[in-house]
């Protein structure tokens, strides 16, 4: 089957693409480019995308999808609609499922349950150690075989340093990188959001930002001495984007992501014991948010993820310290990564890079553009929608959102997946 | 005037009118504990539920104490679990307490917020009986209640809180109220014990207790939880007895006549020497003061003089 993408504005970064061209989609893959009105194909479907902007499909590189084992908060199937829903064409699922995604059954079992039920891709990350339990590594040549394209121990970070050493070695072997929750679980003790005037006031335990910023010291340290890939995930203090920056300016092979909430959001959502506002590493000051910021205008920070992460209500409708951490972005984070343009600190170009091209180049997978003969995962964004965030019509099975109610700017009209309206 | 909330959950956001109606409604409690018969008519059919999620003895009896003379029915649930080792949430539980019309709810937990996470989904007032590190309001307002039956004032006067300030929601509602009420703070206690950014609550914040008690009109200590040497927050109890304990000695850099505070329970020849805990301080005068203060709490929030 054919479409026909007409009369939009195609912004290509990896291909210096930013015009008002028409788009031939053929068979599932891109087939051609046209100036407007040249294309004129016998019986493909049309989609009018006047005045909006073709993308290449978005990826998100930080999901927990929670199939296996946590179906009661998303499954592959809700998990790649809430994708859909926001843009993505492609997800990456973090292996701390129940069973822990450490071996061939579950990497599979997750690849055939996506090929039954999921509306967008799923790409498995596997975990670096048995159980995700820090002490033996996991098969990585197998879980690699069977289609995992990266290998991190997410929400638990590898606190033993010369296991990490160890792991990134053998990751050389196949050239997939390595995914570091950068966390000291010794400074980040019972702590519960971050460690400052707030944690001081509300009377909770606090996660010191020198909880990350010394992991991702060492990491990069390590990173360096194997000359392995180390993508540094959801970093949220002006400490580790130091960090990075004098890494990158050094050589290292080193990327690294930040999420939503965390250029849009500070510690003082934790107020009032906000539960939604609960996540880890935790929400920091206005300064971190700041450089932040500053770490994705200047590419120290390559890749915008959304650590989508769904939790049931019940579970969040507890005293603060219980509730579990986490909050879902599949939704929300084009409408936040727009506000972010809107407000000058990325260009659109640089906000599609962040979305769609440099997390495939992070994770060496052939995605994130709209070259001819590449599949045709396309994202059509409509940048003047005005909408409020409103959870319950979330496709997510979840609702644990910090920004509901928030007024956005731009949303995802359409999103192509393989060549699927 | 009345209270601005139908709960108590902690001191910051009091206004000094607030805290002052409270007070002096404690004066005029003070005296039926006193009597021969320690009874009042005021909250009389009216229920009142002490839900205890932490160890306590003190606070515990101080509200049943004062809830029972002022006549109201006085239930005291005690659980050493946490709500979540019970199997039942603390939101079900409390569901289940309210279902059986209960006026009253004094929350102690070891989570900061429990009683605004209750009080937001209830109906039935909540009094906040001390929540992890955040406030201990009843505690503070019965100091200031002591502090101001025995110097007259608030307003004016230096106060010095000594101690382990991050862990203490005493210290914490201490210092939100003694500002409300005009008083110079100083706080100490080693580096390790410090809150980030306590200072910006309005505080002068001391490692060294010689200048810190330096011409205090009072002295507030705090209990040392003694198991925290094990997380390395002091090296051992000598060391802290030396550097943060209050002896005679120390005490005589004061002000001639300050008063020496402590919410209980003490360690002896820890953070207080023995004979300055049973020479000059005002410690049990705080407990009975706990009573009238608790009572007046009650009686304000269920509707005040309208009802008596």
């Amino acid at each position: 089957m054919n479409i026909l993408i007409q009369n939009g504005r195609v912004v290509d970064p990896a291909n210096a693409i930013d015009e008002a061209l028409d788009l031939l989609v053929s068979d599932g893959t891109i087939a051609r480019f046209g100036k407007a009105g040249t294309i004129k194909p016998a019986g493909a479907q049309v989609v009018d995308a006047k005045g909006k902007v073709v993308v290449p499909g978005l990826l998100d590189m930080h999901v927990h999808l929670r199939e296996p084992g946590s179906e009661y908060k998303e499954t592959i199937s809700t998990g790649t609609a809430a994708a859909k829903a926001g843009g993505f064409t492609s997800v990456c699922s973090m292996p701390n499922t129940n069973p822990v995604n450490d071996s061939r059954s579950v990497t599979e079992f997750i690849l055939s349950q996506a090929q039954r039920e999921a509306v967008a891709r799923v790409f498995p990350i596997g975990a670096i150690t048995k159980g995700s339990r820090g002490a033996e590594l996991a098969e990585i040549g197998e879980l690699y075989d069977a289609g995992c394209v990266a290998i991190t121990d997410d929400g638990k970070p590898v606190m033993n340093g010369a296991m990490m050493r160890r792991a990134m070695e053998y990751a050389t072997i196949f050239d997939i990188p390595v995914i570091s929750h950068c966390e000291d679980m010794s400074l980040a003790g019972k702590g519960v959001m971050n460690e400052g005037f707030v944690s001081t006031e509300l009377g909770l335990n606090g996660i010191p930002g020198a909880a990350e910023e010394v992991m991702v010291a060492r990491d990069v340290a390590l990173a360096e001495f194997v000359g392995c890939r180390l993508h540094i995930a959801h970093v949220s203090s002006a400490g580790s984007v130091r960090v990075i920056r004098e890494a990158k300016q050094r050589g290292i092979k080193v990327t690294a992501e930040t999420c939503p909430h965390y250029f849009s959001l500070t510690e003082e959502a934790v107020r009032g014991y906000n539960t939604l506002a609960k996540m880890n590493p935790p929400l920091r000051t206005a300064e971190d948010r700041g450089a932040i910021r500053d770490g994705l205008r200047d590419g120290t920070l390559d890749v915008i993820a959304t650590d989508h992460a769904p939790h049931g209500m019940d579970e969040k409708s507890v005293e603060f310290d219980y509730a579990p951490f986490g909050i879902v972005g599949l939704e929300t984070a084009v409408g936040l990564t727009l506000k972010l343009v809107n407000e000058g600190v990325l260009t659109f170009e640089g906000a599609v890079r962040a979305l769609s091209l440099n997390p495939a180049k992070a994770l060496t997978i052939n995605k994130g553009t709209l070259s001819v003969g590449a599949d045709a995962d396309i994202t059509i964004i409509d940048l003047d929608q005005e909408w409020v965030v409103d959870a319950s019509q979330f496709k997510s099975k979840s609702r644990n959102t910090p920004f509901g109610g928030w007024k956005l700017k731009g949303r995802a009209m359409e999103t192509i997946v393989g060549g699927v309206l | 005037m009345a209270l601005a909330s139908k709960d108590l959950l902690g001191i910051q956001g009091m206004t000094a009118d607030e805290i002052g109606l409270i007070l002096d409604t404690a004066s005029s409690f003070k005296d039926v504990s006193e009597r021969d018969i320690k009874k009042v008519p005021s909250l009389r059919g009216k229920t009142v539920i002490n839900l205890f999620y932490e160890a306590s003895t003190r606070t515990r009896t101080s509200f049943e104490l004062a809830g029972k003379r002022l006549s109201a029915d006085v239930l005291n649930i005690a659980t050493s679990t946490s709500s979540v080792a019970k199997g039942e949430t603390l939101l079900d539980t409390a569901r289940n307490i309210e279902a059986m019309k209960c006026d009253i709810l004094i929350l102690r937990h070891f989570c900061s917020g429990a009683p605004e996470f209750l009080a937001s989904r209830l109906t039935s007032s909540i009094i906040n009986g001390g929540d992890g590190f955040h406030e201990h309001p009843t505690q503070a307002l019965l100091d200031m209640y002591t502090i101001r039956e025995k110097r007259g004032r608030i307003e004016g006067l230096t106060v010095t809180i000594v101690g382990d300030i991050a862990h203490s929601r005493v210290a914490r509602s201490n210092i939100y109220g003694l500002n409300t009420m005009g008083a110079e703070i100083r706080i100490c206690g080693p580096a390790t014990m410090m809150p980030r950014d306590i200072e910006r609550l309005g505080a002068k914040k001391y490692h060294d207790m010689d200048q810190a008690v330096e011409g205090a009109d009072v002295i507030m200590m705090l209990r040392l939880q003694l198991e925290r040497q094990a997380t390395g927050l002091f090296p051992g109890v000598r060391e802290y007895a030396r550097l943060y304990g209050l002896s005679r000695e120390r005490l005589s850099r004061a002000k001639q006549d300050a008063l020496v505070m402590h919410p209980g329970p003490i360690n002896r020849g820890v953070e207080i020497s023995s004979d300055v805990a049973d020479g000059t301080s005002v410690i049990l005068d705080q407990v009975t003061n706990g009573v009238a203060v608790r009572m007046a709490v009650m009686f304000l929030l269920s509707g005040g003089a309208k009802g008596d």
